[in-house]
């Protein structure tokens, strides 16, 4: 791998940059791996990568239907935060954002991570005591946390409305500073070229249509392109591992929704941290290109076309102007959808499956890509080891049935 | 933004007066306290998520707050029938309908 420098950069200027090497190889897959991953997004590719990097597992394919990144990947907000309330979640998406603040140099490509703080709004007397708990449960946690009254939020959202003339008005917030947005495709693409670097086939345009099974264990996948046997096989194909599940013989708890993002056109420089507010629903950030990135809820039917309905939006853009009404008149750009597989306690599914050596990775509902570099670094350690890591325990699968739900659905720092 | 006939109401209305409530049909075990732990778990949490032919509950929250049925296919999202609570789907997913989903599935 031709690594990625100042100098380099310089160096290629002179021949007009037409001879950089590809960033990953187009393999043909081998008979069979010691692993494979089905589904190269950025948890799959991630998982790839620590497998290669800081497990010895050097003989693994990412098998991926489209191309890689393109799905959820492509299609968040970009937020990253780990101020989650209880112990299991806050330690899981804090192990990701340690691993976030060195990613950059890690795997030498800049993911643009900036860590230009996470207001989480409050508006009612329980949106604040809600948030005395979460930032007083961060901090035992070891996770940075703080919380302001609505004059503080004023000074340092200078655009926020927090006058008492709003529906809902700001009365304090929650800040976490270390939280912040990274460069969403740029985390999959250097995720895949430092794989690839390791060794790692990346297999695109090949769909997983079926497991192979002997006694009860998966020996590989199906493919549209013919069979590739597998020592194990993990699934992290976030909206269709419902799909997945139903090839494998089981079900998950799981549901698959639209969830619509958007951003306007790009606009000279007003909002520099990420804005969430749970009661009015709706967050917001402004790109380094300048557009305005906005999301809020999932459409609240079941669907995997990519696309959601208009009152989504419509709900979405009034959240936003309720907060900043100087946007009122930015005309927006672009919209889309992901398909979010959402779980009833709205945490992740790291787990073991009734089929051995098969592995899933779901789950992550609306607030994945916060959890990109963790989420892979847990999945490698499990996949590597044929045991879940510690921090992924409590996520199994079994949970739904002993009952012992880790129920951040209305503790996040935002309910979906 | 779906179209969506109530038949309580006998008319088609906009889709913003309405909540999709998840799966329909799902029966409440008859004695809760003789199920196992896993067969109440598949019975709290467990759900249908296919690519295809969904049945589903939804309420008519801004009309006459009635529950209904509806069957509607998860990836073109076209509602192919709404029925009342008690009664049975008269399109479910076949063997050929099932295939054409996964297939739709893969293009969508």
């Amino acid at each position: 791998m031709q690594r990625y420098s100042g100098f380099g950069l310089f160096k290629h200027s002179f021949s007009h940059h037409e001879n950089w090497q590809r960033m990953w190889r187009n393999p043909t897959p081998k008979p069979v791996y010691d692993v494979v991953i089905v589904g190269g997004g950025g948890h799959g590719l991630a998982t790839a990568y620590y497998l290669a990097k800081e497990f010895g597992v050097k003989n693994v394919a990412v098998v991926e239907k489209g191309w890689l990144g393109g799905g959820n990947t492509a299609r968040n907000t970009t937020i990253v935060r780990s101020n989650y309330l209880w112990d299991e979640s806050a330690q899981l998406y804090e192990h990701a954002m340690k691993l976030w603040e060195g990613l950059s140099q890690d795997i030498n490509y800049n993911v643009m991570f900036s860590q230009r703080g996470v207001y989480n709004l409050c508006h009612t007397l329980q949106d604040m005591r809600d948030a005395e708990r979460r930032v007083s449960a961060n901090r035992l946690n070891g996770v940075d946390g703080e919380l302001l009254d609505a004059k503080q939020v004023a000074e340092e959202i200078p655009y926020l409305d927090c006058s008492k003339n709003t529906r809902y008005p700001v009365m304090g917030s929650t800040v976490q500073r270390r939280g912040g947005v990274a460069r969403h495709d740029a985390v999959a693409w250097g995720y895949a070229r430092a794989a690839d670097a390791l060794g790692v086939d990346l297999i695109q345009n090949t769909e997983v249509i079926g497991f192979r099974k002997q006694k009860g264990a998966v020996i590989g996948v199906e493919t549209n392109k013919g069979f590739i046997g597998a020592k194990r096989v993990g699934v992290v194909t976030a909206g269709n591992s419902g799909h997945m599940a139903g090839l494998a013989g089981f079900r998950l708890p799981l549901e698959s929704h639209p969830l619509q993002a958007l951003v306007s056109e790009p606009i000279k420089p007003i909002i520099d941290s990420v804005i969430m507010s749970n009661a009015v629903h709706g967050y917001i950030s402004q790109s380094d290109k300048g557009d305005l990135v906005i999301g809020a809820g999932i459409d609240g039917y079941n669907g995997y076309g990519q696309r959601g309905s208009y009152g989504t939006i419509e709900h979405t853009l009034q959240a936003i102007v309720e907060m900043f009404p100087v946007l009122s008149r930015v005309r927006m750009n672009r919209q889309w959808g992901g398909i979010v597989d959402t779980s009833p306690d709205a945490c992740p599914i790291i787990s073991k499956t009734p089929v051995d050596n098969l592995f899933f990775n779901c789950g992550w509902g609306t607030g994945g890509f916060k959890a990109t570099p963790g989420s892979g670094h847990v999945f490698a350690a499990s996949l590597a080891k044929g045991e879940m890591h510690p921090l992924a325990k409590p996520f199994s699968i079994d949970r739904f049935h002993t009952g012992a739900l880790i129920d951040e659905h209305g503790a996040a720092a935002v309910a979906h | 933004m779906l179209h969506i006939f109530c038949p309580y109401c006998g008319e088609l209305r906009s889709e913003e007066e309405f909540h999709a409530k998840g799966q329909a049909h799902i029966a409440r075990p008859l004695d809760p306290d003789a199920c196992t732990d896993a067969e109440w778990g598949e019975y709290m949490f467990f759900r249908d998520n296919p690519r295809g032919i969904h049945h589903e509950l939804w309420v008519h929250a801004a009309g006459c707050r009635k529950y209904f049925n509806v069957t509607r296919h998860t990836v073109t999202y076209e509602i192919l029938e709404t029925y009342k609570v008690g009664e049975k789907p008269s399109v479910t997913a076949t063997g050929a309908t099932d295939k054409q989903a996964v297939a739709e599935g893969v293009t969508a």
